[in-house]
C-alpha cells in the first residue's frame, strides 16, 4: 500500500512489484540515534554515533558498507544531537557522493526507532525495499543474497514483509550474554523457509525453561529453537513495515514491540523471515562492551575492508605492522617505550619514555607521557595522559587530561574534557563527566530505561551486590556538589543508577572479573543442584495425563484464591508501610484503590483485607494477657478508625469485615477467638459495624453447620441485647 | 552382543476389548495369521539376538504366552517367560524383574511393535555414544494408525494431540526434549540449560516413540530403584533422563568402578575402547559442558547422555495399541508391508492356504490372505481381509477390509465390511456388519445389521 503511496511514479499493482523494485533505487534507513541511554555521559555531549570506533566514526562504518553494498540511497534519521551529525555528515562528503546520496531526516521529538519510522512514512521518501540499521552498525556483508531471497519471497508472499540477518554467536554459559554484552536470544525458525517464529531476547532468567506455545507446532511439524544466534540488527524491510508503525502507533522499539507484534498478531499473517549470515561479518555497538569487541575485531581484521589501514572514510592512514600494529606515520614515540600487540595509534600522537601500551587504540594527537602503563583502553582524540599514569580497560574521550600519577580502574569512562587530578585513583565502572548526572531522566529516555531497570531480574546475579554496594559506597562519598576527580581534576562522578548496578560489569569495556564469573558459575551450580528447578515446572509427565484437561476449571478457581490471597498480602504490606512511615489516610486509601483496581477485587475484600491487616498489626504488639491484646486492638481501631469507616459504605462491607474476622480467629490468629465477643462489641460501639450488620450476620449464619456457629454462639448475649435494644426503639 | 532383550507384551489390554479375552491376550492376537508378538521375536532372531526376556501382565496370560513360545519357539530362542501382575506399567515390570537383568545394555520393546527396523542400529547408536538410553524413532507412518480412524476428522488434523513432541540436537543424535503431545496443554516448555548447552535444537512433532529403547542396565536399575513412583518408561522414566542429562543425579563413576573391580583386565579394555570412540569422534555438547565454560570445572558435571534412531521414512514401524492399529496392520502385513509377514505371496498378490478350499466364482482379490483348512462357499468375494484357520463360509459373502480369525462360521449371504470378526464367532446367513468388532465365541444372529457396534459376550467371572 505504501509502495503505491510512495511510488509517486504511479507504480502499478503487486504484479509490477518486480519491476518496481528493479526501477527503484535501493534506499536504506540509518537511524543515527539509538534512543538508549547505554552510552551516558559521553552521550550527552556526542551523539553515539559520531563516537570514534578505532579512530573512525561509528556511522562512517555503516555508510562506507551501504554504499559498498549497493545501496544507492540513504536517509539518516538524526534526532538527539541532529545539528552535530548534519555537520559531521556534510564536513565529511557524504553529501557529495555520486551513486550514493545521502539525506538527512531531522527530527526533535522522536523518542524511539517507532516515531523514526512513522515520520519516515510521512515524508513519502522511501518507495521499495529498503535496508533497516542504525548508525552503529558495523558490516562487511553482502546485501545481494539477502535481498534477491527477500524479493522471492515477497513476489509469491506479500506479507513476507521484513528479512533480519542473524549470525552464529554464542552466548556464554555463564554470564548468557553474548560477547557483544548483549542478553542472550531465543529464537524459534522454521528450518525449511527461515521464517521466524518466536523471539525473545530479554528472557526471564529465573525460569529454567521456555514456553513456546504449542500452536507453533500444528503449523510446522518441525521447529528449530535456537539459542546461538546473534541478531545483527540489519533488517531488510517492504514498504509495509513503515505503514506498520503508523498503523500501530504504539510500537516503539524495533524488536520488542514490532517483531513481537507482528508475531503475535497471526490475524494480519505478516511473517519476517530469518538470514544467517556464514563467513561476513556484521554486529552492532549497543553497549560498552560491543564496543569493546567489535573494536577488537576490526583490529584483527574481520571487518575488512573496513579495517584502520584501508582508508575508507575519515580514518587517517595508518600502517599495518606485525603483531596487528596500526601505526600512523607522523607518531612520535620514545625508543624506550613499548607498544604492544593489537594496538592502534593515531597521527600526531606522541609517546614518552618508558611506557607500555598494550591492546588498546589511541586517537590522534594525544600526548603520552612516560611510565604511562595503559592496556585495554580506548583513547581517543587530543588526550592528555600525564607522566606515571596507569589506565586498565577504560574509555578516555576527547580533551581529556590526566594529571599525573592518576590511574584508572577497569571499566572507568571518562567524558569529554574531564580533568583527573593528580595521583587520584577512579574506582572500577566509574563515569566521570562534566555533566551533572541529570537527576530525573528526561522524559525521551524514561522509556528505555523502565526498560533497563527491569533488566535486574535477568541478571542471575545476586552475589555480585556486596561488591557493589562498596564501590557505591566509594562513589558516594564525596560531596556530589565540588569535583569529585581529585586534586585539580574537572568532572563529576556519575552514580551508578541502581539499575544499572549489577549491569556495569556486565556492558563495561571491561573484561568479567574472575570473581564474578566464579561467582556465577557457584550460583548456576546451586541452580542445577537444586533437584525440582525444573522439576516443579516440568512434573514427571506421569502426573500429567490425559485427563489433565478437565482439571482446567478448578486451576481457574485457585488463580482466583491465588489473586486473593496476593490481593491481601498486598493491602497488607501496604498497611504495613503506612504504618512504618506514618503515611496519611488518604494516600494508603489511594494506594489500596490502586491495588483493588490492579487486582479487580470488589471493595467488600478490601475492606476485609484491611481490616485483617489492622488486626494483626494489632497482634503484633507486644501483649502478655489476652486484656493486653484487647487494649491493643482498642488503641489501633482508634487510630486506624477513618480508613475502615472508608472502606465500608454499606452493610455487605460489614457483613465482611465480621467474616473475615472469624476467619481470623479460626486460622491465622487464634489469639482473638476469646476475645470476639469483646471486639465486637468494641467494633459495635466505635461505630465501625453497625447492628443490622451484626443481626444479618448471625441470621446468615443460622443454616451453617454447628463447627461454623462457634462464634455465632459465644455473641449470642451480644446479640440478643442487640435485638432488644432494637425492639425498645421500635418501641419508642 | 551383550544385550539382553526385554520384551514387554502386555496382559489383555482394556483397549483391545472385544479382540482379547481371557483366552487370547493382547501378545496373541493374530497379525495375519500370526501372533503379534512373533514378529518381534524373530525380527530380534534375524538380527542375532535370542535372549529374551518376555514380560506378560498377569499370571494366566503370562501361561498362555509361554505355552504358545514354548511350542513356537523351542529349540530356537532362549526365551524366559516372568509373570508381573498387572497395572504396575511398563516401569514397574522391569522393576519386577530387576534381578534377571545382567547385561550391560538393555533392551526393552514393547510386545506389540511391528517394524522392520533393525534393532541393531538402535544397539549402535546406543554404544557409540556411550549412552543412558537410546530410544528409536519413527516419522509418523503414512497409513497414520491413530489417526485415520474413522474417529478421526477435521478437528484432529488440526491439533496432534496424539503426537510426541521431541526435541533432537542439529546432528540428530541427541535426544533434548520429549513430551507426549498431550501432556503439552499450552506451551511446550524447553529447558534453557539444555538449550543453551546445545545451541540449537530442533522440535518436531512428526516423530512417533516407536518404544524400542536401549538402556544401561546401571542406569535402568539405578533409577527404578530411586524413583519408586515412576510407571512408565514412555512417561516417566525416559523424560527423566532426559530433563537431567546435564545434571546427571545417576552414580555412573561408582558402577564403572564396581564394574572394575569385577572383571579388571576386560574392563580396561572397554574403557580404552570407549574412549577411543569418544576420542574418535568430536566432543558432544555433554562433554563440553561438563568441562565446565573454561573447559577445566573445577569438579566435571556428571552428564549422561539420551540418543536416539531416526528411521528412515522407508521403515515399517507400528504398534498394536488399539482395534483401529489392529486393524491396520493386519492390512498393511499382507499389503503394503508385505515383507514382514513372511509368508511369500502367489502371483495374484495373495496368500492362500493349499488346504484352503474355494466355491465356485468366488473371488480372493489382492492383498487377502486365507488361512490353513478354510473353506469358501460359491460366488463370494474377499477384498483385502485376512481369513483364519478352519473357517466356514458359506455363499454370497463379501468379506471387505476386515480381519476373520480361527473358526469363524459364516452364515450365507453375510456382508462384512471393516470389521474384526474373533475365533469361533458363528454368522448367522445375511448378516450384515459394518466397521463392527465381534468378540470370540460370539453368535449374531440371521439377518441383523450392526454397524460400527462392539458386539461381545458377558465375560463369565
Amino acid at each position: 500500500m505504501v509502495a503505491k503511496k510512495g511510488g509517486s511514479k504511479g507504480m502499478g499493482a503487486a504484479e509490477d512489484a518486480e519491476e518496481e523494485l528493479a526501477r527503484t533505487p535501493l534506499q536504506a534507513i540509518i537511524l543515527a540515534d539509538s534512543f538508549t541511554t547505554k552510552f551516558r555521559p559521553i552521550t550527552l555531549e556526542r551523539p553515539k554515533v559520531l563516537l570514534p570506533l578505532v579512530n573512525a566514526p561509528m556511522i562512517d562504518y555503516t555508510l562506507a558498507w551501504l554504499e559498498s553494498a549497493g545501496v544507492e540511497e540513504v536517509f539518516v534519521f538524526c534526532c538527539a544531537h541532529s545539528k552535530q551529525v548534519i555537520d559531521y555528515l556534510d564536513k565529511s562528503n557524504w553529501f557529495g557522493q555520486p551513486n550514493f546520496s545521502v539525506t538527512t531526516i531531522e527530527s526533535h521529538n522522536a523518542i524511539s526507532a517507532g516515531d523514526a519510522l512513522r515520520l519516515i512514512y510521512e515524508q513519502h521518501v522511501i518507495r521499495g525495499d529498503f535496508i533497516l540499521v542504525s548508525g552503529d552498525t558495523v558490516s562487511n556483508m553482502s546485501l545481494s543474497q539477502a535481498l534477491k531471497e527477500h524479493k522471492e519471497r515477497r513476489r509469491k508472499d506479500s506479507n513476507a514483509v521484513m528479512t533480519m540477518v542473524i549470525k552464529q554467536s554464542k552466548a556464554s554459559p555463564v554470564t548468557r550474554q553474548s560477547r557483544l554484552g548483549t542478553e542472550e536470544l531465543f529464537m524459534v525458525i522454521d528450518p525449511e523457509t527461515k521464517q521466524l517464529l518466536y523471539y525473545e531476547d530479554r528472557g526471564d532468567n529465573l525460569k529454567g525453561y521456555l514456553s513456546l506455545d504449542k500452536a507453533l507446532l500444528t503449523d510446522n511439524t518441525s521447529i528449530s529453537l535456537q539459542n546461538d544466534k546473534q541478531d545483527c540488527y540489519i533488517d531488510i524491510c517492504s514498504p509495509e513495515v513503515l505503514s506498520l508503525f503508523t498503523d500501530n502507533f504504539d510500537y516503539q522499539h524495533l524488536r520488542r514491540d514490532f517483531v513481537k507484534g507482528l508475531l503475535v498478531d497471526d490475524i494480519m499473517g505478516y511473517k519476517i523471515y530469518t538470514h544467517e549470515i556464514h563467513s561476513s561479518y556484521a554486529a552492532r555497538i549497543d553497549n560498552y562492551r560491543s564496543y569493546h569487541t567489535i573494536s577488537k575485531d576490526i583490529i584483527q581484521r574481520w571487518t575488512y575492508p573496513l579495517v584502520p589501514d584501508v582508508q575508507f572514510f575519515g580514518n587517517s592512514a595508518t600502517k599495518l605492522e606485525r603483531q596487528g600494529m596500526y601505526r600512523a606515520p607522523d607518531i612520535k614515540q620514545s625508543r624506550s617505550s613499548k607498544i604492544g600487540p593489537f594496538t592502534v595509534i593515531g597521527s600526531g600522537t606522541s609517546i614518552g619514555n618508558n611506557t607500555e601500551i598494550s591492546n588498546s587504540v589511541v586517537g590522534e594527537c594525544c600526548s603520552i607521557g612516560s611510565n604511562v602503563t595503559i592496556e585495554g583502553c580506548y583513547i581517543w582524540h587530543n588526550v592528555t595522559i600525564e607522566d606515571g599514569c596507569k589506565l586498565k580497560h577504560s574509555i578516555v574521550c576527547d580533551g581529556v587530561t590526566m594529571k599525573s600519577g592518576a590511574a584508572l580502574e577497569p571499566g572507568v569512562v571518562l567524558s569529554f574534557k574531564v580533568v583527573i587530578g593528580r595521583n587520584f585513583l577512579v574506582p572500577a565502572y566509574s563515569k566521570v563527566s562534566l555533566h551533572q548526572q541529570p537527576i530525573r531522566q528526561d522524559s525521551d529516555e524514561e522509556l528505555e530505561y523502565a526498560d533497563n531497570s527491569s533488566g535486574i531480574t535477568e541478571s542471575p546475579s545476586v552475589s555480585g551486590t556486596l561488591d557493589l554496594l562498596n564501590e557505591e559506597e566509594r562513589t558516594e562519598l564525596p560531596d556530589s556538589q565540588a569535583y569529585e576527580v581529585g586534586d585539580g581534576g574537572v568532572g563529576f562522578i556519575w552514580l551508578v543508577s541502581e539499575a544499572g548496578q549489577e549491569e556495569e560489569w556486565r556492558h563495561s569495556v571491561a573484561p568479567i572479573p574472575v570473581d564474578k564469573l566464579v561467582a556465577i558459575m557457584q550460583i548456576s551450580n546451586d541452580e542445577a543442584d537444586l533437584p525440582n528447578e525444573d522439576g516443579a515446572f516440568l512434573p514427571p509427565s506421569g502426573e500429567l495425563g490425559p485427563d489433565s484437561i478437565t482439571n482446567d476449571s478448578n486451576e481457574d478457581a485457585e488463580d482466583i484464591r491465588d489473586d486473593s490471597v496476593i490481593f491481601e498480602r498486598e493491602v497488607e504490606a501496604t498497611f504495613q508501610r503506612a504504618v512504618e512511615e506514618d503515611v496519611t489516610d488518604d494516600h494508603v486509601i489511594l494506594e489500596v484503590n490502586s491495588l483493588r483496581l490492579s487486582y479487580n477485587m470488589a471493595s467488600a475484600d478490601c475492606a476485609g483485607a484491611l481490616f485483617s491487616s489492622v488486626m494483626k498489626l494489632a497482634l503484633d504488639a507486644p501483649h502478655d494477657s489476652p486484656n493486653e491484646l484487647y487494649k491493643n486492638v482498642v488503641s489501633t481501631v482508634r487510630k486506624w478508625k477513618k480508613l475502615l469507616k472508608y472502606y465500608l459504605p454499606s452493610i455487605d462491607e460489614e457483613i465482611e469485615v465480621i467474616l473475615k474476622f472469624e476467619e481470623m480467629c479460626l486460622e491465622s490468629a487464634r489469639e482473638y477467638s476469646p476475645l470476639f465477643v469483646q471486639i465486637l462489641h468494641h467494633l459495635y460501639d466505635q461505630d465501625i459495624i453497625q447492628e443490622e450488620a451484626i443481626l444479618d450476620w448471625a441470621s446468615e449464619k443460622e443454616g451453617a453447620e454447628e463447627s461454623d456457629k462457634v462464634f455465632v454462639k459465644q455473641s449470642e448475649k451480644f446479640i440478643q441485647w442487640l435485638k432488644e435494644a432494637s425492639e425498645e426503639e421500635d418501641e419508642d | 552382543m551383550d544385550f539382553q532383550v526385554v520384551v514387554l507384551a502386555g496382559g489383555f489390554s482394556k483397549s483391545l476389548v472385544p479382540l482379547v479375552s481371557k483366552d487370547v491376550p493382547k501378545a496373541l492376537l493374530p497379525v495375519a495369521n500370526r501372533p503379534v508378538l512373533s514378529y518381534v521375536l524373530e525380527h530380534f532372531e534375524e538380527n542375532n539376538l535370542k535372549d529374551f526376556i518376555v514380560v506378560v501382565e498377569g499370571e494366566s496370560a503370562a501361561l498362555l504366552v509361554g505355552g504358545w513360545i514354548s511350542n513356537a519357539y523351542v529349540d530356537r530362542l532362549h526365551v524366559e517367560v516372568a509373570a508381573v501382575p498387572e497395572d504396575v506399567g511398563t516401569a514397574g515390570a522391569l522393576r519386577a524383574i530387576d534381578r534377571h537383568l545382567t547385561a550391560k545394555d538393555i533392551l526393552v520393546v514393547s510386545g506389540d511393535l511391528i517394524s522392520d527396523i533393525p534393532p541393531g542400529a538402535v544397539a549402535a547408536a546406543h554404544r557409540r555414544h556411550d549412552a543412558a538410553v537410546t530410544a528409536m524413532l519413527c516419522s509418523t507412518p503414512i497409513s497414520g494408525p491413530s489417526e485415520s480412524g474413522s474417529s478421526g476428522g477435521k478437528d484432529k488434523a488440526k491439533k496432534p494431540a496424539r503426537h510426541n513432541i521431541i526435541g533432537l540436537d542439529p546432528t540428530k543424535q541427541f535426544l533434548l526434549h520429549v513430551a507426549a503431545g498431550a501432556e503439552v496443554e499450552k506451551d511446550i516448555r524447553v529447558q534453557k540449560s539444555i538449550l543453551r548447552a546445545v545451541g540449537q535444537m530442533e522440535i518436531r512433532a512428526d516423530l512417533m516413540d516407536a518404544h524400542m529403547y536401549a538402556f544401561k542396565r546401571t542406569v535402568l536399575q539405578e533409577v527404578l530403584n530411586k524413583k519408586e513412583t515412576f510407571l512408565s518408561l514412555r512417561r516417566d522414566v525416559l523424560p527423566y533422563l532426559v530433563r537431567s542429562q546435564l545434571r546427571s543425579e545417576l552414580s555412573q563413576n561408582g558402577a564403572v568402578a564396581e564394574e572394575n573391580g569385577n572383571s579388571k583386565g576386560v574392563s580396561d579394555s572397554t574403557i580404552m575402547l570407549s574412549q577411543l570412540l569418544t576420542n574418535a569422534s568430536t566432543q558432544s555438547f555433554h562433554e563440553l559442558y561438563a568441562l565446565g565454560p573454561d573447559g577445566s570445572a573445577l569438579s566435571p558435571r556428571k552428564t549422561h547422555k539420551c540418543c536416539v534412531h531416526i528411521a528412515s521414512k522407508s521403515n515399517y514401524c507400528v504398534r498394536l495399541n488399539s482395534i483401529q492399529a489392529f486393524s491396520d496392520i493386519n492390512r498393511d502385513v499382507i499389503g503394503d508391508a508385505s515383507h514382514l509377514s513372511g509368508y511369500s505371496f502367489s502371483p495374484q498378490n495373495n496368500i492362500i492356504h493349499p488346504t484352503a478350499e474355494l466355491g465356485s466364482k468366488t473371488t480372493v482379490g489382492p492383498h487377502c490372505m486365507l488361512g490353513e483348512g478354510s473353506q469358501m462357499g460359491d460366488k463370494c468375494s474377499v477384498k483385502k481381509s485376512v481369513i483364519g484357520r478352519h473357517c466356514r463360509i458359506g455363499s454370497n459373502v463379501k468379506v471387505v477390509n476386515s480381519v476373520i480369525m480361527d473358526h469363524v462360521t459364516i452364515g450365507d449371504g453375510c456382508s462384512i465390511q471393516g470389521s474384526v470378526v474373533c475365533s469361533n464367532v458363528q454368522l448367522q446367513e445375511r448378516v450384515v456388519l459394518r466397521d463392527c468388532q465381534v468378540g470370540a465365541g460370539y453368535v449374531v444372529s440371521s439377518g441383523s445389521e450392526h454397524k460400527g457396534e462392539s458386539l461381545a459376550k458377558k465375560e463369565k467371572q
